[in-house]
């Protein structure tokens, strides 16, 4: 249908798919920006337009590079490198079964799966690899158009539902 | 498997499942209809022949008669149902009210699904939901059951009782991840599988093979899904057109050669040929017929495959309405562990 290629998800900026395509850089910058961020965020995070400031920043770079949808709780390390949000069904757990045999995306048949990029990606890591694995929670609807990086500083990001903490708690003291 | 774990809901489907016996599931094709009787009607030629009848929620993004109002009527006449959620047309407020209105109802099996994308649908203009995908479902219907809570932690007077489904697909890329993404469905809650049509045996066998490497077929039930092609042009239909359907050539082709007019016994054929090769597969439980408004074919393909073999056919319910006008005989069915 004409209307799905200009679906926002499907957007890819020239050279970001390269770059992606390399995912050991990218996990040792995630690595190194996030001490550094998290190191310096208490003086940075005094300084009243530095919050205001991130959106915009992370819009534009994140955007660039990862088609960033800014739903301000990123879980980019864990999902091979490969956003997440940019699958159009949102899927933050892995594929659909409506991959084409082709490996492409059932809403826009012209992009690859978001999901098989991020599984091939993810086989390329080495720190954050075995985070594929990890159950992620519902998306924080309310954190849109916010700073992840601001949100990680803050722990914001990192709040859960009362009743989904709950079940984790359970399980993990019956293990 | 089934030892360690206590009952979930004790649903008919689950104890055919606990007590070691193949099971059938079927697809019901939701009407586009008001009339409870087009319910009823799709509904008596399946629960013949099936343990567990799915109750769609609108598949292939197509407007029908919703999949809770179709199980409420289903419970009331003394069916089984599997409670189909998708996520794409409700966020997570709605469908934690539907899960206990669901239970209310009687219903026992819920399957958490992520759902086709409105575009495939009759109406692509509608704006997708997805607030939710399947694993965070199928873990929050755990936690409803188990923890007794809605998600914001707020208590429930009455949690719901659920055997929890979750599908899977072996036949589409990334075929290495298939098999972890089930392990991840399965620490979500998932109770038993219903995946996609199988026309492809070596690579459900090539997926089997990694799911016992894994020893997930050990916690889990597994139905492969299968149903029967009417012609060739159906099954190019549906693997151009179906999102998440494979259909290897060599079934294609052995449609094309058959002569028209036995072209439909033909695909019942190669559909009861499938079942009989998947049932020979280690850590396969069952089957889930699925065939868009053949409700009659689908009865015919388990009565002709035997998969039931000797089974006793009534209803587990003597309560309820229907079950009445045909009351089981013996009483060995009242006991979970000896049905």
């Amino acid at each position: 249908m004409a209307t799905e290629s200009t679906l926002k998800e499907g957007r890819r900026a020239p050279g970001s798919e390269w770059l992606k395509n390399h995912p050991r850089w990218l996990e040792t910058a995630y690595k190194f920006t996030e001490k550094l961020f998290l190191g310096m965020y208490p003086v940075l995070g005094r300084v009243g337009f530095f919050k205001r400031l991130m959106v915009p920043a992370e819009s534009l770079t994140k955007g660039y590079l990862f088609n960033c949808q800014m739903c301000g709780q990123c879980v980019l390390h864990s999902t091979g490198m490969t956003c997440p949000m940019t699958c159009p069904k949102n899927l933050r757990n892995g594929p659909c079964g409506g991959v084409r045999a082709n490996g492409n995306c059932e809403v826009i048949p012209d992009l690859p799966c978001v999901w098989v990029q991020a599984w091939e990606r993810s086989q390329q890591m080495t720190l954050y690899s075995d985070e594929m694995k990890i159950i992620q929670p519902p998306v924080n609807r309310a954190l849109h158009n916010t700073s992840s990086w601001v949100n990680m500083a803050e722990g914001v990001d990192t709040v859960l539902p009362v009743g989904w903490q709950q079940a984790s708690g359970n399980k993990e003291a019956s293990e | 498997m089934t030892d360690a774990t206590p009952m979930r809901a004790g649903s008919r489907l689950e104890k055919v499942l606990r007590s070691g016996r193949f099971a059938v599931t079927a697809e019901l094709n939701a009407p586009d209809s008001a009339d409870p009787e087009d319910v009823y009607r799709n509904a008596l030629v399946l629960s013949e022949v099936c343990d567990g009848i799915n109750a769609t929620d609108g598949s292939g993004a197509n407007c029908h008669m919703s999949s809770l109002g179709c199980c409420a009527l289903l419970t009331r006449a003394g069916y089984d149902p599997v409670l189909q959620v998708a996520c794409r047309d409700r966020n997570r407020i709605a469908i934690q009210g539907d899960l206990l209105g669901a239970a209310a109802m009687g219903v026992k099996n819920v399957m958490c699904l992520t759902g086709d994308d409105v575009s495939n649908g009759d109406q692509p203009e509608a704006k997708r939901v997805f607030d939710f995908d399947s694993v965070q479902l199928l873990r929050v219907a755990r936690m409803m059951r188990d923890e007794g809570v809605f998600l914001s932690g707020r208590e429930l007077t009455t949690p719901p009782k659920f055997f929890l489904g979750a599908a899977s697909n072996p036949f589409a890329p990334p075929f290495d991840w298939r098999p972890l993404r089930l392990a991840k469905k399965i620490e979500a809650g998932a109770d038993f599988i219903q995946t996609q049509y199988c026309f492809d045996i070596p690579r459900l066998q090539q997926f089997m093979q990694r799911v016992r490497d894994l020893g997930l077929h050990e916690k889990v039930f597994i139905l492969v899904g299968v149903g029967p092609l009417r012609s060739d042009k159906v099954a190019n239909f549906m693997r151009t057109k179906v999102p998440g359907v494979w259909i290897p050539d060599e079934v294609v082709d052995r449609l094309a050669k058959t002569p028209r007019k036995k072209k439909k016994a033909e695909g019942i054929k190669i559909c009861i040929e499938l079942i009989q090769q998947i049932r020979e597969i280690p850590g396969v439980h069952g089957i889930h017929l699925m065939a868009y408004r053949q409700e009659e074919t689908v009865a015919q393909i388990v009565r002709e495959s035997g998969v039931l073999e000797h089974r006793r056919l009534d209803f587990d319910e003597p309560h309820t309405r229907r079950a009445a006008k045909h009351p089981p005989a013996g009483s060995s069915h009242q006991d979970p562990t000896a049905f």
